[in-house]
Parts: structure tokens; sequence; C-alpha cells
């Protein structure tokens, strides 16, 4: 949508002709810088959420900073921003052993996953880089690379606890995508399309009379597909209570051990975009997308940009309440719910939308 | 532009094939597939088959890649392990090999290619679908046979004997 408008203002100038490899470049370079800032900010505020939500929820105030200078601000507020300082000055350290080529690669191509998925993420009716006709498959199977590069980093450190966090992450996201998968194939049995912003005006006007026509209260199997989907969404995040890959207390930090300064703040700047992706694709394939909760009211697309922030910020929140609230799941338990809890719910669910359709379509 | 990108598309694709068979390392050999099959998925998406261009990333690279790179994990010493054979073997598979791509090379000619439309198609996955559903349901069925009948295999395979 946005590179299709941009080419066409472009175009009106008459400066390049119509369809100009330069001009293609100039566009997605345009389009993409949002992005980035888009994945730093993020991940800025959501450390700082992090930091002080962890500290309400532990009875501490967390990072508290007075004034100016080099302490972190009022409320801490200019903590992240310290810490990104810190990341950026440290000292690059690879290890000896290590395989160079591949332990330089990999953090790149756990970021550049995230960020191409961003791209047919709508923030609202007209802020979405390319509605593409696959959409939300299209970030489901462009998420599923990132695993290539934990598993990357993981053999390349030539550490043992960066090789078995990359083999329990490489089993858990392969599991974990056939529940995230199949609650989406029960939306799209729905919705009839992949398109994102077509998800999103299927979930136009009111149902049940008061409730908002998202696809969450549609029917009692998509109301428990959205948990299905939620669930199996963090445990593809690597967070806690599915954070086996880089369990501290036995892992040491899994398959980024061996990483320090900028190279690892790569690899946290993808685990916060990656929230921000899950929680983007929960909300249009569940929570309506950038519409209102109250159907109708301040729908302009500065309100809908404002809605689906929020919507995502709510779902970040829940899984950091998920975070310091839970303890973490075994090996054996973490397979044992993918493979005989969710997965034939999952199924399960599908054979419900497709009754459901049956008789009330 | 496209015609731009197309070649190296192409030129990224065979090169990385040339990697997965040449490298003596496995690891870099599986690493170099995945380059493959993204260029793959990249030639469907210049034939307007957005649909199939998705499901080989999303199968291909986040499923069985995945797996591949798993078992070689699994496997110990798998840098210091010289996985090319002997200079023997290697000459009969260079004539089986030569052949095969010549009889390849040979139906690429003489084959009457469709052309490609220059439009895009309205909707992929729907008429995907319902040929699915209609004059392919039994090779689709018969295809989710044989992938049941693996998984019941893989199973019985790793489950502890009493």
């Amino acid at each position: 949508m946005v590179v299709d408008n941009l080419m066409q203002w472009f175009e009106s100038w008459t400066l390049w002709e119509a369809g100009s490899p330069l001009l293609f470049l100039i566009v997605v370079v345009i389009a993409g810088v949002p992005i980035f800032l888009l994945m730093a900010v993020n991940a800025l505020v959501a450390v700082y959420a992090e930091l002080k939500i962890s500290a309400f929820m532990q009875d501490r105030v967390g990072p508290m900073g007075q004034g100016p200078g080099l302490h972190a601000g009022k409320w801490g507020l200019l903590q992240t921003v310290a810490d990104a300082l810190k990341l950026l000055l440290k000292e690059d350290i690879i290890p000896t052993l290590a395989d160079r080529k591949l332990f330089i690669i990999a953090p790149f191509i756990i970021f550049v996953t995230p960020f191409i998925a961003l791209a047919a993420l709508p923030f609202n009716q007209n802020l979405l880089i390319a509605d593409l006709n696959i959409g939300v498959f299209y970030i489901l199977a462009v998420g599923s690379i990132s695993v290539i590069g934990i598993i990357m980093a993981g053999w390349s450190s030539n550490n043992k606890w960066s090789l078995y966090g990359a083999m329990r992450s490489a089993a858990q996201i392969v599991s974990y995508e056939i529940p995230v998968a199949l609650s989406i194939v029960s939306v799209i049995m729905l919705t009839g399309t992949l398109s994102m912003q077509g998800i999103i005006s299927y979930q136009d006007g009111t149902t049940l009379g008061i409730l908002p026509n998202w696809i969450l209260f549609n029917n009692p199997f998509s109301f428990i597909a959205f948990f299905i989907f939620f669930i199996s969404g963090v445990a593809e995040v690597n967070r806690t209570p599915f954070d086996i890959p880089e369990a501290e207390s036995e892992l040491v930090a899994g398959f980024h051990t061996e990483y320090s300064g900028m190279r690892w703040a790569f690899f946290f700047l993808s685990e916060y975009a990656n929230m921000l992706i899950i929680s983007g694709i929960a909300a249009v394939a569940f929570l309506g997308g950038w519409h209102s909760p109250i159907p109708g009211f301040l729908e302009s697309p500065g309100w809908s940009l404002f809605w689906f922030i929020s919507k995502i910020g709510m779902l970040i929140f829940i899984m950091m309440w998920f975070r310091w609230t839970f303890p973490r799941l075994r090996v054996d338990q973490l397979m044992n719910i993918c493979w005989k809890v969710l997965l034939p719910l999952a199924l399960l669910n599908i054979f419900g939308v497709g009754i459901w359709t049956l008789l009330t379509g | 532009m496209s015609e731009l990108l197309f070649w190296f598309m192409t030129a990224m694709t065979i090169g990385s094939a040339l990697i997965v068979v040449l490298h003596s390392n496995l690891f870099y050999s599986a690493l170099a597939l995945v380059v493959t099959l993204f260029g793959v998925a990249a030639f469907y998406v210049f034939l307007w088959a957005d649909f199939l261009a998705g499901v080989q990333v999303f199968i291909y690279i986040g499923g069985i890649l995945i797996l591949i790179l798993f078992g070689i994990m699994l496997t110990n010493k798998i840098s210091s392990v010289n996985i090319s054979h002997s200079k023997f073997h290697q000459g009969i598979a260079a004539v089986i090999v030569m052949g095969i791509f010549s009889i390849l090379g040979w139906m690429i000619l003489k084959t009457p290619w469709l052309h490609i439309v220059q439009q895009e198609p309205s909707q992929t996955v729907g008429r995907i679908g319902r040929l699915l559903m209609t004059e392919y349901l039994l090779p689709f069925e018969v295809a989710s046979v044989l992938l049941l009948s693996a998984l019941i295999g893989a199973a019985m395979l790793s489950r502890k004997a009493n």
C-alpha cells in the first residue's frame, strides 16, 4: 500500500519513468526506515516497561535515576537509552574457536526476519507497506526462518550451552509452529481470505447486539483458537514460561551465550520485535485489527492507529505478566503441552469452526 | 527491475546449490540449501505463484531444513568428518550427473512452454483450494495417507521397547 502510493507519488513528479529500478529502490528504503525505527523504539519502550512491570510485580520500584546527566532520568525513563549506549560502546568479542563467518552472519538473519515480516502488518487503514494476497501466511512463513539464525548462532559459538540452546530452540519452534498455523487456519475458514486487510474488514460492525464483531467473539471455537494461538505464540518467541532455549539457570544464556555488545543487541531487538509481530497477528486475526473496540466510535485513521497500538501493547503486557508470574517449563512438559494438548485442540477447533460455518453460514 | 532481480536470484540459487554439493562441511551445505530453497521460492514469486512461494518457505525452510540441521547437530564431529568421497566415486557421479543434466537440458529445450501472463492474477489461493477439493482430491488424499503412515512409522520406531 505505502509502496504503491509512494511509487505513484514519485512518478507524478515525472523525474523518473514508470517502473524504474532506481525509483523502486528509493521507495523501498523510504518504506523500510520507519520499520527499523519502529523496531528500535519498540525495544526501548518494551524494555523499560519490562523493567518497571517486573519491579512492581516483585514489590520493588525498578530503575529510579534522578535528574539529567548520566543518571537514568526521572523515574528511570532514560534507563534503556543508557543501556543502548552501553551496548553500542561495548567490546565486540568473538571466541577464538568459533566459526567466524557464521558467528557474524547469525545475528543479522535473526534481525532481518522480523524486519521483513513487519512489512505485511497493517497499522491502520493505510499504514501498511504491502497488502499481500497471502498476508498472514507470509508473516508466519517468514517468521519460521529466524530459527535458522538461532541454530547458526548456537552451532558457530562452539560452546555446549549454545548448542543445547539452539537444539532446544529448533525442536520448540518447529513444534509450536503447528498449533500457531492451525489456529490461524480456523480464522481463515471464517474470513475466506489470507490478506491482513481482508481479515480486518471481516471484523467490521457488531455481534450479539453490543460486542464488536471480532473473531474472538465470533463463535466458541474461534474463542478457544485465540488462546491456542497466543500460548503457542509466546512459545514461538522464546518467552518465559517457554524460554528453555535460553534458560539462564541451566544454559547460562542459551544460544546467545557467547555474544556481546552490538551483536547481542540484535538478538535482544529481534526478541522484542517478534513479540510485536505475534501480538500484531493476534490483534489482526482475533481482536479486530485497527477497529475500535466500540464499533463506529472513533474510527478515523489516527484513532485506528491508536487502537491497534493499544491492542499490541496490551498483549505484550500480558506476555510480560506471564514472564514474571509463571515458572519455566521442563523440556518434556513443553513438548507434552504442544503435541498432546494444543495440537489436538487446534485440530478439533478447525472441525468445530467448519461445522459452525456450515450450520450458521 | 524484475529482469535484474531474476538474474540475481538465478545466480544466487545456482551458486548456493553448488556450495551444497561441493562444500566439505555438512553444516555449511545445509545452510547453503536454505539459500537455494529461498531462491526457488523467489522463482515462484516471479511466476505469480505467491501462495506456493509461501509454502516453499514455510514447509521447506521452516520445517524440513530445520529438521536436517537438527539431525546434523545431534551427530558428533560434524566439522572434522570429511564427507567428500574418493576420486573414483566422484568420477562415476560426474558421468551420471552429466547424463541427467543433458537429458534435462534436452527436455527444457524441447518442451513447448506456456507463456506467463504479465498481469497479476486476482486470486491464487482460492483457486488452488478449489482444485484440491474437486479435481485433485484423490492425489491430495493419497499424499496425506502417505504422510500419516510416515508419522505412525516414526512414532513406532522411536517408542521404547516394552
